[in-house]
């Protein structure tokens, strides 16, 4: 049917392709890869045990696999973005009647060798799916209503989808992802102020139908210090462990708040809290750098891309990148209340790492494709 | 192509001031992120590492050691051991169950003990030090030394506890130690800023009295600890410091010859130095073991020491409030001379009773003494020359004079709690007291110490050696401590208004024991280097009946509580005394056969001991 999705109609070989590659996108996923195995060494206590093995592993595969995704071309993706979507709903609902519960929720199927995540999928796929639907759109059906209202939809069913595991932060992350690319595709602003506005006016309602533990988070994000052992005992050891590294931190394998065991969740949502107390204010500034050199990268390849497609996904996946990032520093810094977010590629799980390494790889290939025009 | 070329166009406008939008306010969005940063590592870094500190370093402070008790001669009297004991911590442990039956049966665990020990492990964490026994005898400990290979993970353990060597001898001097309760805790900040787990501190007595001196400085361990309370390091050990040692004045050998002497009586023995103040001997009987005590007395041991109908948890010495009997006459008859009441040739007839306010009042001895004098009458202790002088000399002025002398007030102010005042009547205290008018009737048997007038055992030693040393003021004092060198302003001012009468009296002390006809005449010593004076006194705990009166009973045919308390006061060397004794024997009968034999035997041991205490003196002031 779409005859340029064939992989051999191609026009540059593969050196050229190699040669076309961001070096430095590259260096710095690499340079992020090599961070957080040290860091993963570092909750391991300074020993190589499971979470070290098992990230390095999943690292190696998903770099490679990102690499394998930079030679596909970009028409590909954009001919799959429907498909993969539809793919992305279909596991989530298997997942919903299916998978596996751990601590009160269900998010993973069971597939052998990993246990997937496909809400994480979801934040890359509603972008390829979002960008897809917007490439061919004309300017001025962008704001019908009819529009509006089916990518209304796209979003919501995954959101509604991840809601009922219950997951609510990943499904407010699916939905930032989604309206990233709303955003870009040129939506009258005007929608995004009032929608805004009107979330704040009802936030207060909002809040009144969350879980009890929900509404808990939100209460300890405003006074932690009500309860330091129980709700608030997570963001005070946070700040404490972030605080007390100070300019320098306290040195590689040295965190005590997180080799005492202080520190909650170190492995995943409060990755970052351990590397600031080891490295400090200048380590965490030089993560912050190397994140948003990538995140820079990302937005220039879009920029130089000649497709539209190409440029919405770059735009949309750049912006929901740095949304993880700020809002999982924003949640260990105490800026925000604790929602399960993970800080891509520094936290460990297998599934945030893959919708990430497939991001990336995506972004490569648009800047390997970038001369490439989408029909 | 779908889309034509000025759509694109339109659409890449978009596209791009959106991106320009989008990318600045990632920009402001990442200079918070980095202001928060700098605030909590750079800004609030003290604060934090503080906290962080606070998280992983804790403290353990382990039990003081406690400062010692020790006798004039540095005997200690109560010390420190090593206590065997058995650890557990559970958690190094593969099969509890298995480890804490075969321990069990090892150490032959009652039901209740085995009960105890799994309730406080339920009470720890698994890593924390279960403690199944404090105290092992050394069979048992080394029996469990021999079997550690198949107790994986316990602990024999050697720690330092309170012992007091010379059990029940010293009892109602020092006291005991046992647990800190939370009352004790409250009330002393020592013990609050001190306290670890199995504290032991003072319950009674000096022990009490000098808790603040004895209990010391912990011993601190700083480990670094993780979220859970696990041990993971040694980050410091700090030692502490042992309490004070206090050296008191008394001497073991007379204290233990004291309790040899009141063996199964109810009653008390003190001996002091007449001039220095110092208490030599202090015993109240019965007493009981006081290491009992230290790692918790048990029901039985408890109830057996409660129950006991001789009352050992009473100091008899400091709390047992007695009529002074005729022990008080001395003072009835000193006051009588200063108030120039009487002279020596004052004489009166005895009949064996006699009339006075419609009331009969009769002499000890049946018959009369006849005609008798001042020194005849404190010989023979003749009570109706007392009714007589007593009557002259009124109430008021006698205890006036009884009280210079020490009696009806704490002898060691507030150094033991529970010392009692005792109490001295006049017609002012009966007044207030009892809202009534004073009666002659009861001055007249206040003459023989008798009626409403109480005194304890320590103030009628006090009494005697201030008689003895020529009636000046002494301060008893049972601790040598060092920073009280300042004596009080009055030390050894007069007490009388003519030291004569002190001679008169002194002189008639000696003619009751080493005279004929004396009442304690045959408990005398004739070598001068032992030669005592004394007095005895039997104190009437009832009112005795003329049926009684008539029938005569041998002491041994009336029920214990009703017979007699036996008291007996003396000093001695006669020629240059030293030392005062007083001794009561509860329902002991007679003071001259019961108590005054003690004395004999007590004044045999102090004069020989005399010398050895004096070179003890000496060898303070060369150090000097």
């Amino acid at each position: 049917m779409y005859q340029h999705t064939r992989l051999t109609n191609n026009n540059s070989t593969f050196f050229q392709k190699f040669r076309n590659f961001d070096y430095i996108l590259l260096i710095c996923i690499l340079l992020l890869g090599f961070i957080s195995l040290a860091t993963m060494y570092s909750t391991d206590g300074g020993k190589i045990l499971f979470h070290t093995k098992s990230h390095f592993t999943k690292l190696m595969i998903f770099t490679m696999m990102m690499l394998f995704i930079s030679f596909i071309n970009i028409k590909f993706w954009f001919s799959v973005g429907y498909l993969s979507y539809i793919v992305v709903v279909g596991l989530l609902v298997w997942t919903y009647f299916f998978g596996i519960t751990s601590s009160g929720s269900k998010r993973w199927m069971n597939l052998y060798f990993i246990n997937l995540q496909p809400s994480e999928l979801m934040k890359i796929f509603i972008i390829l799916c979002l960008a897809k639907y917007f490439h061919r759109m004309k300017l001025e059906n962008v704001n019908s209503v009819y529009t509006i209202l089916t990518s209304l939809i796209i979003i919501l069913l995954p959101m509604g989808l991840v809601i009922v595991q219950p997951d609510l932060g990943t499904s407010v992350l699916i939905a930032v992802s989604g309206i990233a690319v709303l955003w870009f595709a040129g939506i009258n602003h005007k929608y995004f102020i009032y929608t805004m506005l009107g979330f704040v006016i009802s936030l207060p309602f909002v809040i009144a139908f969350l879980k009890p533990y929900q509404k808990l988070r939100v209460l300890t994000f405003l006074n932690p210090d009500k309860d330091p052992l129980g709700a608030g005992y997570q963001i005070i050891q946070s700040k404490i462990a972030v605080g007390s590294g100070g300019i320098f931190g306290k040195g590689f394998l040295k965190g005590t708040q997180s080799y005492l065991e202080f520190l909650p969740e170190k492995h995943t949502d409060f990755i970052f809290t351990l590397f600031s107390e080891e490295f400090g204010f200048v380590g965490s500034v030089v993560l912050l750098v190397i994140y948003i050199i990538i995140i820079y990268r990302i937005v220039a390849i879009g920029a130089n891309s000649r497709s539209y497609f190409a440029k919405l996904f770059c735009y949309g996946f750049g912006a929901a990148i740095f949304v993880f990032i700020t809002i999982n520093m924003s949640m260990v810094l105490g800026l925000l209340p604790i929602v399960g977010s993970p800080l891509p590629i520094m936290s460990y799980g297998g599934s945030s790492m893959l919708a990430t390494m497939i991001g990336f790889g995506i972004v490569m290939s648009a800047k390997v494709h970038n001369q490439q025009l989408i029909a | 192509m779908i889309n034509s070329s000025s759509d694109n166009v339109k659409k890449l406008n978009s596209i791009n001031r959106r991106m320009f939008i989008t990318g600045s306010l990632k920009f402001f969005i990442m200079i918070g992120i980095v202001s928060r940063l700098f605030f909590l590592q750079v800004k609030e870094n003290k604060k934090y590492l503080t906290l962080s500190d606070k998280n992983r370093i804790r403290e353990w402070k382990l039990a003081p050691v406690r400062g010692e008790f020790h006798d004039y001669f540095g005997n200690v009297i109560a010390g420190n051991f090593e206590a065997y004991q058995l650890h557990v911590i559970p958690e190094q442990v593969e099969n509890f169950k298995y480890v804490i039956y075969r321990l069990k049966d090892l150490l032959e665990l009652s039901d209740t003990e085995f009960k105890k020990v799994l309730k406080r492990k339920k009470e720890i964490k698994p890593w924390e030090t279960l403690i199944v026994s404090n105290n092992l005898s050394w069979d048992k400990f080394s029996k469990i030394n021999n079997h550690l290979y198949d107790l994986n993970g316990v602990k024999p353990v050697i720690s330092i506890s309170r012992n007091y060597p010379f059990n029940d001898n010293f009892t109602h001097i020092i006291g005991y130690v046992s647990q800190a309760n939370e009352q004790d805790i409250e009330n002393t900040e020592l013990i609050k800023k001190n306290f670890v787990p199995g504290l032991k501190v003072g319950k009674i007595g000096l022990e009490k009295s000098f808790e603040e001196k004895l209990i010391g400085t912990n011993d601190i361990e700083r480990y670094e600890v993780n979220a859970y309370g696990r041990r993971i390091s040694q980050l410091e050990f700090q030692k502490g410091k042992k309490g004070k040692t206090l050296k008191l004045t008394v001497d073991t050998e007379i204290q233990k010859l004291a309790n040899e002497l009141l063996q199964d009586k109810a009653g008390s023995i003190c001996v002091m130095d007449i001039f220095t103040g110092e208490v030599i001997a202090m015993h109240s009987s019965p007493s009981f073991d006081p290491n009992l005590f230290v790692f918790g007395i048990s029901q039985d041991n408890w109830q057996l020491i409660r129950n006991d109908p001789m009352k050992p948890l009473l100091n008899k010495t400091l709390q047992g409030k007695y009529s002074p009997g005729s022990t008080l006459k001395p003072i009835v008859a000193l006051s009588a001379l200063e108030n120039g009441i009487i002279n020596t040739s004052f004489t009166v007839r005895c009949t064996g009773k006699t009339e006075m306010y419609d009331q009969t009042y009769h002499c000890w001895k049946k018959e009369g003494h006849g005609y008798v004098s001042l020194r005849n009458a404190m010989k023979m202790s003749c009570d109706t020359y007392f009714y007589e002088i007593a009557r002259k000399l009124g109430v008021d002025k006698l205890s006036e004079t009884a009280k210079k002398f020490g009696l009806g007030k704490k002898v060691f102010d507030n150094l033991f709690e529970i010392e009692k005042d005792g109490l001295i009547p006049n017609t002012q205290w009966k007044k207030n007291t009892l809202g009534k008018g004073w009666l002659l009737g009861e001055t007249i048997i206040t003459g023989i110490g008798q009626g409403y007038i109480q005194t304890t055992p320590i103030q009628l030693c006090l009494m005697t050696a201030q008689i003895a040393n020529g009636g000046h003021k002494i301060y008893p004092k049972i601790i040598i401590d060092d920073e009280d060198k300042l004596k009080p302003r009055d030390y050894y001012t007069p007490l009388y208004k003519n030291s004569k009468n002190i001679k008169i009296i002194q002189d008639a002390m000696f003619g009751s024991t080493n005279e004929v006809m004396g009442t304690s005449y045959r408990s005398r010593i004739d070598n001068p280097k032992y030669q005592f004076a004394g007095k005895t006194g039997t104190a009437q705990v009832k009112k005795i009946t003329e049926r009684e009166r008539e029938l005569d009973l041998k002491t041994s045919e009336i029920p214990y509580e009703q017979r007699d308390h036996a008291l007996y006061i003396a000093y001695g060397p006669y020629v240059n005394p030293r030392y005062a004794l007083s001794i009561v024997v509860e329902h002991g009968g007679n003071g001259s056969t019961t108590a005054a034999p003690m004395a004999k035997k007590l004044f045999k041991l102090i004069i020989d001991r005399h010398e050895i205490r004096q070179s003890i003196n000496d060898k303070k002031y060369l150090e000097i």
